[in-house]
């Protein structure tokens, strides 16, 4: 396997510890698990995704283990505005802040309670289960378009994370592009859903979610590729990935960087362990790997 | 990981142990170690955390749209059941346990396997004290209310002062908040914290340590997967007993 040379990175307007960030959703509710992540060897951390008011969430269960992933809907739970406090202890460190919003205006908002203190955005227009927002908004290439610039404009590092549930990813990676996005993350979750046979009804309290993990890094790596065809920022690959392997499999489909989410429920030192494995100092740049799967 | 879909399981017994307190008993074992809990789908309504009070019970007090649910329900109606999850309790040598309300129930493995030698019951009342007779067949049980009916008149903590915490390697503490920062107090005083085992309770959404819904403050340390018992120096100069989040995130005192 390659190994890369280790060393801070830069990517999408952001300074990175390494290539190796912790994915939306994951332990992103407080500051401290935030920052125990990145003791753990996180090279960034994006937070949960936050919004114009504080919601609680859909009703449990919120998420179910199943072969090769994980299939969640949270519903967007989250405090708003107070969620800055969370991030009092945090000033300096790679803090990616998500947030999601209805409107333009709505991201907007938002993105205004952070742009001072986050290291960058990351824009939610990608989540499967929440009415109005999320996917709702992220598979329109227009409303893609317009929130990305209402957000961008504040002149804050902008990455928008994509959902996969689309017929062409590209034309939504190209419509963020154009509204000023300085990177792309693929992807969010599929849809899915589980039935319970005992129980004759679908498990989650939403009735359907969208599945994370292993069984979902094929697609991941297929959409980060369409992306590196489409786009010329840089993507940010999300989807199941699990081992160094997984990282450089990413890069050569054309990611600059992983986020790395459903791996923590096997260890909560993923980071660290992927990045043994990953990392040489007789490694190479990464950026001479990154797309090269694109002969 | 493999999966971990939720058991349907078929309620077979419901047993009223206090006026405010149920155990229901369903027809699944559940190999588990004390302290450990489960997540309880009530179907159409929610999924909440819940000890187990032996493998095939869990004892709720009706605090909320789940647990009200819970308690509409009848002899062979159906509920799902994900876990064991968490870590329980480890002893080994001489136990206390002390417990406050429906806290007495994920301590009851602890006394069922003969675990605890000396148990400190506290209660708002004495038709509140929960599992007293099983508890004091099993080990030495001391007794307190709030309004005094049965027992110390005062709270279950100021029975510590009557037994010497030397003699025990272990003190397992479940119950309200307060409570346990009360005989987390007295633990510290005596200068040993470390040996308080303390079931936390947390909202919780996932159970499994990933959706961060019951992290602490300052280690971030998830109650559902790191915990739910925690050993006292660990909670010293933590939210414990301060504040906790809610189903958003915001923080709320205890």
């Amino acid at each position: 396997m390659v190994a890369l040379y280790p060393g801070p990175i830069e990517v999408g307007g952001i300074r990175l510890k390494n290539h190796l960030l912790l994915a939306a959703g994951i332990l992103g509710t407080t500051g401290a698990s935030l920052a125990r992540l990145l003791h753990n060897g996180a090279g960034g951390v994006v937070t949960k995704s936050i919004g114009p008011s504080p919601k609680e969430g859909h009703p449990g269960p919120c998420l179910i283990v199943v072969d090769g992933g994980i299939i969640n809907a949270m519903g967007l739970p989250n405090p708003s505005a107070a969620f800055a406090d969370e991030l009092a202890g945090l000033q300096g460190e790679p803090v990616i802040v998500s947030i999601f919003g209805g409107t333009p205006e709505e991201f907007r908002t938002v993105a205004g309670w952070f742009a001072g203190t986050a290291s960058g955005l990351e824009l939610n227009l990608s989540c499967p289960h929440a009415e109005g927002y999320g996917a709702a908004i992220g598979s329109d290439p227009v409303l893609v378009e317009e929130c990305t610039r209402a957000v961008a404009s504040l002149g804050v590092p902008t990455w928008v994370k994509l959902t996969p549930n689309v017929a062409d990813i590209g034309e939504i990676g190209a419509a963020a592009e154009r509204g000023g996005a300085d990177a792309i993350v693929a992807v969010n979750t599929l849809k899915a859903m589980r039935i319970s046979t005992a129980l004759r009804r679908p498990v989650l309290g939403n009735r359907f979610g969208g599945l994370s993990g292993k069984a979902i890094f094929p697609v991941a790596v297929r959409c980060v590729y369409d992306l590196y065809e489409a786009c010329s920022i840089p993507v940010i690959g999300c989807g199941g990935v699990s081992t160094a392997d997984n990282v450089v499999e990413m890069m050569m489909a054309g990611a600059s960087a992983v986020e790395i989410g459903s791996a923590v429920i096997d260890d909560i030192d993923i980071f660290a362990a992927i990045a043994k494995d990953l990392y040489s100092h007789d490694g190479i740049d990464a950026r001479e790997i990154v797309g090269c799967a694109h002969a | 990981m493999h999966e971990q879909m939720p058991a349907g399981v078929t309620i077979t017994e419901i047993v009223e142990e206090t006026p405010s307190i149920r155990t229901f008993v369903f027809d699944r074992e559940i190999a588990a170690r004390p302290g450990q809990f489960v997540m309880v789908w009530v179907p159409g309504v929610d999924e909440i955390p819940m000890a187990l009070s032996s493998p095939s019970s869990i004892t709720v007090q009706k605090v909320g749209d789940a647990t009200a649910a819970l308690f509409a329900m009848r002899e062979g109606d159906r509920i799902g059941i994900r876990g064991p999850y968490g870590n329980g309790f480890t002893v080994s040598g001489r136990t206390l346990a002390v417990a406050g309300g429906v806290g007495a129930s994920p301590l009851l493995p602890l006394i069922t396997t003969g675990q605890v030698d000396t148990f400190l019951l506290g209660a708002r009342t004495a038709s509140e004290l929960l599992f007293a007779d099983r508890i004091r067949d099993a080990a030495t049980l001391m007794i307190a209310t709030d309004d005094g009916t049965a027992g110390h008149h005062g709270f279950v903590t100021q029975l510590m002062s009557r037994v010497d915490l030397a003699d025990f390697s272990h003190v397992c503490v479940c119950g309200p908040e307060v409570m346990m920062t009360a005989v987390l107090t007295v633990l510290d005083r005596e200068g040993c914290a470390e040996r308080g085992q303390f079931s936390l309770h947390r909202y919780m959404k996932c159970g499994v340590g990933l959706c961060g819904s019951c992290c602490t403050d300052p280690h971030g340390l998830r109650v559902c997967r790191d915990g739910p018992v925690f050993s006292g120096d660990v909670l010293l100069g933590s939210e414990f007993g301060r504040y906790a989040r809610d189903a958003s995130g915001s923080r709320h005192r205890v």
